[in-house]
């Protein structure tokens, strides 16, 4: 028997903690992240979960701790968000080098400067490059169940790399949403035991981790930790279908809506696909073609997916809500025009970035994208590649 | 002759070392720029220089000092630095 109760999506991910109970979870509180550090903390001192809590000085330690526990052969997990992020930058590396399947739930947060603490993607797009798997939630029900989903992504043997679970800062993560819960008996029997591959700890086995590894082979570690990112993408819909059979959801590396005869299209990662779905469904009664295409998981990039969605579509606006500052884009439309060059006919295909710093994006808003595609397709105006969405002009 | 050196599928994942003590066959004396010489006739076999070495370099006989290990010496100097009779040189490679 599934339960709803209320929950925001920190508490969400906090509870999907409870459930798992890590052996290990090394944090420092930041905005808006805090209330989950917050509330595992609760479910720590009150002895419902066996962790080892690491109240560590900063990000860089929270992240090495957790390197140093995940060695060892614990199950770890951390969160954090933006500067946090950000301060953990060196290690965030080093787990996914390393191979160590690490779980962190991120709130999406602008990375300063200037310092603001509300929600864009400028953080883990920075870290997309990183070696970790990303995935990113629409709402608090997708970041419990992806938290959880996770875990076993993450200590895949063919993986083995860590994974970010990410959310909206405020948006999602300070929202109270009817999240249905599962019983902790059926997430302990999906996440399973963690037995680790000679752990630190295996003394009768000793091991080296992360030693210097020069000219002669360093370019073989990261080589197989590419082919482990190419491997996910084979690994996940094994673990996707386990899911759906344990708790009854069926995720993809995707998400469409409305999408099958659509010819005009939004992409768009995280919370902004509700408003874009509430907008779809109002052009859809006036006729409009509109539809919407949400990524799940970011990396491994979804490449196969992504052109099937896409490919029949007239014109497409990638909705970044981060800019790369390469002066080409935003990183979610520089990746999935390059998908798509290999198609012969392809959709018109346009950035809009928006929502930075918290920004408040408004059916309006998209409206005004699904206002711009049409006269597009219709061949009325040209429109600038790149596009700013909400920003004064 | 060189060992054929293992491709991506062959070697444990991300870095890891499996096997215990496995340094020893890893070849770091040829990052030396000066290598360490002793003066037979001075050597009074106090080991400072064992003690010292942080690469196990010093070769040790029946409690003597029996030479180095060129395979893993890296012409650091501490132990002509720490002799106390002054008996280790170093001397510059090319010579």
């Amino acid at each position: 028997m599934t339960k709803k109760i209320p929950l925001t999506g920190d508490q969400a991910v906090a509870y999907a903690m409870k459930q798992i109970d890590p052996d290990v979870v090394a944090a420092y509180p930041i905005t808006p992240q805090t209330a989950i550090v917050m509330s595992f903390s609760n479910y720590v001192a009150n002895g419902q979960v066996s962790t080892e809590i690491i109240a560590v000085e900063s990000e860089h330690s929270a992240m090495s701790a957790c390197v140093g526990a995940a060695a060892a052969g614990a199950r770890t997990m951390t969160a954090t968000s933006a500067n946090g992020l950000a301060l953990m930058w060196e290690i965030v590396y080093i787990a996914a080098s390393t191979r160590l399947p690490i779980v962190m739930p991120v709130v999406n947060r602008a990375l300063s400067g200037p310092i603001n603490i509300h929600c864009d993607h400028s953080d883990t797009m920075g870290a997309r490059d990183s070696g970790w798997i990303q995935i990113y939630c629409e709402n608090a029900q997708e970041v419990y169940e992806n938290t959880i989903l996770a875990v076993r992504v993450a200590e895949h043997k063919k993986i083995l790399l860590p994974v970010m679970v990410c959310q909206d800062g405020f948006i999602t993560s300070h929202g109270v949403e009817g999240v249905e819960v599962f019983e902790d008996k059926k997430v302990k029997d999906f996440i399973g035991e963690y037995k680790p591959d000679s752990p630190l700890l295996d003394i009768d086995n000793p091991s080296t981790y992360g030693p210097l590894d020069l000219q002669d082979y360093y370019f073989e570690h990261k080589r197989q930790e590419a082919e482990a990112m190419r491997s996910a993408l084979d690994a996940i819909p094994e673990i996707l279908k386990e899911f759906e059979k344990q708790f009854g959801t069926k995720y993809d590396f995707i998400e469409t809506y409305k999408l099958d005869d659509a010819e005009i299209v939004i992409v768009v990662l995280s919370s902004t696909a509700g408003t874009v779905k509430f907008v779809v469904d109002e052009l859809r009664q006036r006729g409009i073609k509109a539809g919407l295409l949400r990524p799940r998981i970011f990396r491994p990039f979804p490449k196969e997916k992504i052109i099937n969605a896409l490919k029949k579509a007239k014109a497409v606006a990638i909705l970044d809500r981060s800019d790369s500052f390469s002066a080409e884009g935003g990183p979610l439309y520089t990746e999935i025009k390059a998908a798509l060059y290999d198609l012969d006919i392809k959709p018109i295909m346009v950035n809009y970035i928006y929502g930075l710093g918290g920004r408040d994006i408004f059916p309006a808003d998209i409206n005004k994208v699904f206002e711009d595609l049409q006269k597009t397709v219709a061949a009325k105006f040209t429109l600038p590649k790149v596009n700013y969405l909400g920003s004064r002009e | 002759m060189t060992e054929r050196k293992k491709c991506w599928r062959e070697i444990p994942i991300g870095g890891k070392i499996t096997e215990a003590g496995n340094a020893v066959k890893y070849n770091t004396g040829s990052w030396r720029t000066f290598r360490p010489q002793k003066n037979e006739k001075k050597c009074i076999n106090c080991l400072f220089c064992w003690i010292y070495c942080p690469d196990s370099s010093i070769k040790v006989e029946d409690d003597k000092m029996a030479g180095f290990d060129y395979g893993h010496c890296k012409g650091c100097g501490i132990c002509a630095s720490v002799c106390p009779v002054k008996c280790i040189d170093m001397i510059k490679e090319e010579k």
